[in-house]
């Protein structure tokens, strides 16, 4: 059964601004990153990669690398032992082995330019290097499938021979489409036929990426004993070694994953990519620790993108200003092996609206690029982008009130999401309400005296948020502070959000409760950073736990005075007898005490949460275009989310600032730029433009709050639900300022030249 | 295996006199954080594009993955690792903390290396001369929002 809470919102840790715990070494570079791990007898390891998007490996001649002076060892594809086939369910995730392991190290086929072919591991990082030039590789070049339209023609060539589609549950062989599924509700046709306005638009995306600053590393040592140990810039330490046990076929209990700092992931590290690599190549060299790192390039041409692709939405509404009805169709690329966002996207993009009649067809794409990997709220940006500027559109044709269209159609507690399911207590309409009453919003856009275009956009996104799985251990020290194991990765501030929950209940400031991540051997499974989900579940873990330590601590205060443990209370930091009011103790004065009143004391929480919060976001973006070079320039930005409890505001606003920086460029900027050849052509980061500081204004965040009832303090994930708004927020506002709607991604200053042009 | 060939470099690292033997095409970010076992220095792109890798060379900016090592012989080098002293953090590092100007912490060393340089020469910047300063340091995070706050908040205390 799911607990539910009435959570109150004055709170003496919760909602505070203290420094997080792991600053002090991120500040004075004394954090240890994956990059940054040494070991005595550490060997280093490069990987030769395909120079062709789409071709048969011939052969593989590995022989003068591994003659090369100072190599230790090669390694291909033929090293990992047999795969399990099909879809395993690991815990953490459902994976298919035999499909990992080709895409970590090639296998008859390479399917993308970058993909890994053969490892080598030397004395050194540029010996490695050296040597993987040593090796001959015969491939016979196929035509590469670049985009969805080719994927799917009639006479399309096809990546995966032994792939069979499911296509509404018929089985399809010979086929680029994974998968197609559909949700359907209402009668589409009537809806269609009662709308007065019918609007239809097809959007063009392309693969675009993460872009954390740290490249993918892994160092591992697989030792005599069978026993792997490794340290891997991960999102999620379980899953790198869940994933690594499966590849190499061993226990998991033989893999021991040790967690590392983390620069960056945002989705694109809950994949692996190098660890068992790493860890045949150190069997292969007797046990010796083996590292590895991706080169930029390769983080963009062979780790996991987000998918591009095609959708198309049609929505009706009648005079009076209610939808009637939508249909949707989301194509997206999953890149070399099935498995794109495209469930997520289809689930999102009705996620603002009550829709009484429609359809979403979802369609999973192989082409010859990357496998994606998750991406901030993967699959929604995309959805949002599409059906955000439909919503625009009609709104621009009708002359109506941007939000409060989307105010009279706002989904709420009870609606019907795309995909059927009910909505619990949501706050869109407040997080609509608060924009509309916001300064930027009651501030009319000024003029330009500068011979700019000027427009301002609006738009709303939809995340639904993860639970799942979180351990939190607590450990009383005598001097009356609280040391305090998780398994979650921290990419941003985790460690104090969890803490400071902890510290809430214990009566603590958050500087007293020392987080720690230990390695898988010694915290209980914790599921990856993902889903926005750690500060809601492994907070919620850490909420149990420490409610367990008080109890226990109650306990030892009815033994030192003799009474009975009901008759203790804990409140504001102290315990003390209901009965007798003399009789009281601080926190610190008990943990003192511990020793003579039973030994030391811990306390464990694992949660599994079926259910999480759903996030809601809406932007407004202000932005102006030179008409003489199409350079797009946003000038004010502000971003409003219902957080549901903001436990650190700084970090909650850290994650809103960021997602909207990401969503800009991802509007008007980066793409994967593909060949003729199928090759990426722009795979660095001067080519790949992210945002710089001179990019951006200043972001303003305006945090709403409508508290969770599935979490004590109200908590809501925060992370990706930012990435949703931004693209559609500055493509409308593109719209506003040069007068047409711009369907493709991204807006770049050559398509906004072309469209003043026509 | 023959030796490969070295090349002997004497430099000064935040404050500390060295000698190094390094290969000759050995990046300066690799001898600093393999020779000189500084960590504190990180790899983003090895192209000069992100900025990670910031440090400063008397007085100069530079991306270290595009100076070698044997470059630097009689130059004074500072990292990220010698912005504190025995009296405490940096203000600009107590500013970053202060204003959670970092996420997952990636970039920071190569933005307090960088903000640093800018506060030396230019005690009172605006904000647009701090972005366009930082340009050179890429931010997959925070959406620089935190980071120009945290150098204009030690501006304005200078
Ligand atoms: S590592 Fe030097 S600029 Fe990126
Ligand atoms: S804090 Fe992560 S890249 Fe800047």
């Amino acid at each position: 059964m799911v607990q539910t809470f009435d959570p109150k919102s004055d709170y003496k840790v919760v909602g505070t601004r203290p420094i997080r715990h792991d600053g002090l070494d991120k500040v004075t570079g004394r954090a240890i990153y994956g990059g940054d791990v040494k070991l005595p007898g550490l060997i280093w390891a490069e990987v030769l990669r395909s120079p062709h998007a789409h071709a048969r490996i011939k052969s593989i001649d590995t022989s003068e690398a591994e003659k090369a002076p100072g190599v230790f060892a090669v390694a291909t594809n033929a090293d990992f032992p047999e795969p399990r086939s099909g879809e395993i369910d690991t815990g953490e995730d459902v994976v298919n082995f035999e499909r990992d392991t080709k895409n970590i190290l090639a296998k008859d086929k390479v399917l993308y330019k970058g993909h890994a072919v053969a490892a080598v591991a030397a004395i050194d990082r540029n010996t490695a290097l050296e040597a993987t030039k040593l090796i001959k590789v015969e491939y016979e070049p196929l035509p590469p499938v670049r985009n969805v339209d080719e994927a799917m023609a009639d006479n399309a060539t096809i990546l995966l021979e032994d792939l069979v589609g499911d296509h509404l549950g018929e089985d399809v062989p010979h086929t680029n489409i994974a998968r197609q599924f559909r949700h359907e509700f209402g009668d589409l046709d009537r809806g269609f036929a009662e709308a007065d306005l019918v609007i239809e638009k097809t959007f063009t995306l392309q693969m675009v990426h993460q872009g954390y600053i740290e490249p993918h590393n892994a160092t591992a040592i697989w030792d005599e004993s069978g026993h792997v140990t490794a340290w891997s810039s991960t999102q999620g330490m379980f899953a790198v070694r869940d994933q690594t046990a499966g590849m190499l076929r061993i226990p998991e209990s033989q893999v021991t994953v040790h967690p590392v700092e983390i620069g960056g992931g945002f989705g694109g590290k809950t994949k692996v990519y190098l660890a068992p690599v790493a860890a045949i190549l150190s069997k292969k060299s007797n046990g010796r620790p083996v590292k590895m790192i991706m080169d930029r390039n390769a983080v963009f041409e062979a780790s996991g993108p987000a998918p591009g692709g095609k959708i198309i939405v049609k929505m009706g509404v009648t005079n009076d200003g209610k939808i009637t009805a939508c249909a949707s169709d989301l194509m997206y690329e999953a890149g070399a092996f099935p498995g794109s966002a495209v469930g997520a996207g289809a689930i999102c993009i009705y996620g603002c609206y009550n829709i009484p009649n429609s359809r979403i067809d979802g369609f999973d794409i192989v082409v010859n690029k990357p496998k994606s990997a998750a991406y901030r709220a993967p699959g929604s940006p995309q959805a949002a982008f599409a059906i955000e500027q439909v919503v625009d559109e009609i709104c621009d044709q009708k002359g109506w009130d941007k939000i409060q269209f989307r105010l009279d159609n706002a989904s709420q507690e009870g609606t019907r999401r795309g995909d059927g399911v009910m909505f619990g207590k949501i706050g869109l309409i407040e997080t609509l309400e608060a924009t509309r009453d916001s300064d930027h919003w009651k501030s009319p856009l000024e003029p330009s005296t500068n011979g700019k275009l000027r427009g301002r956009g609006i738009a709303s996104g939809y995340w639904m948020n993860g639970g799942n799985k979180s351990t939190v251990d607590l450990m009383l020290q005598d001097d009356g502070t609280v040391v305090m194991n998780e398994g979650s990765a921290d990419i941003g501030g985790t460690r104090a959000s969890i803490a400071m929950q902890a510290a809430e209940v214990l009566g603590l400031p958050a500087e007293d409760v020392h987080p720690f991540i230990p390695s898988t051997d010694s915290i209980g499974f914790t599921a990856t950073t993902g889903g926005s989900r750690t500060t809601y579940a492994t907070g919620y873990a850490a909420w149990e736990a420490a409610n367990k330590l008080i109890a226990e601590m109650s306990n030892r205060a009815a033994v030192l005075w003799g009474i009975d443990a009901s008759g203790v209370e804990f409140d504001a930091g102290k315990f003390s007898s209901s009965a007798d009011p003399e009789l009281s103790i601080s926190f610190k004065d008990l943990a003192a005490r511990i020793g003579d009143t039973g030994g030391p004391l811990s306390s464990t929480a694992s949660v599994n949460l079926a259910a999480a919060g759903a996030g809601y976001a809406v932007n407004i973006c202000d932005l102006e275009i030179d008409p003489e070079t199409g350079k797009t320039d946003v000038i004010r930005y502000t971003a409003v989310q219902d957080v549901g409890k903001a436990v650190h505001p700084s970090y909650v606003e850290g994650q809103i600032q960021g997602g909207a920086a990401q969503g800009l460029g991802w509007a008007l900027n980066e793409e994967y730029f593909i060949s003729d050849d199928g090759s990426m052509a722009n795979h660095t980061f001067l080519d790949y433009r992210m945002p710089t500081s001179l990019d951006l204004p200043m972001i303003e965040c305006i945090l709403v709050e409508v508290a969770n009832p599935l979490h004590p303090f109200g908590v809501r994930g925060v992370g990706e639900v930012p990435l949703a708004p931004p693209l559609p927020a500055a493509a409308n506002a593109v719209k506003d300022a040069i007068g047409k709607r711009m369907l493709d991604l991204p807006i770049k200053p050559g398509r906004i030249l072309e469209a003043l042009a026509e | 295996m023959d030796l490969p060939e070295r090349v002997h470099v004497r430099t000064t690292i935040n404050g500390q006199a060295q000698e190094f033997l390094v290969p000759p095409y050995m990046s300066l970010l690799d001898t600093i954080r393999e020779i000189a076992g500084l960590t504190g220095t990180k790899e983003g792109c090895l192209d000069g594009n992100c900025g990670a890798c910031t440090v400063d060379i008397d007085g100069r900016i530079v991306d270290s993955c595009l100076v070698l090592g044997a470059e630097v012989d009689g130059q004074s080098i500072t990292t990220v690792e010698g912005l504190a002293t025995k009296d405490g953090l940096h203000p600009l590092q107590q500013a970053f903390l202060e204003e959670a100007a970092l996420q997952c912490g990636i970039c920071t060393p190569g933005f307090l290396v960088a903000s640093k340089g800018l506060l030396d020469n230019e005690p009172n910047p605006t904000e647009g001369r701090i972005r366009h300063w930082l340009a050179g340091n890429l931010c997959r995070c925070t959406g620089y929002d935190k980071i120009v706050r945290a150098v204009q908040k030690v501006a304005a205390s200078s």
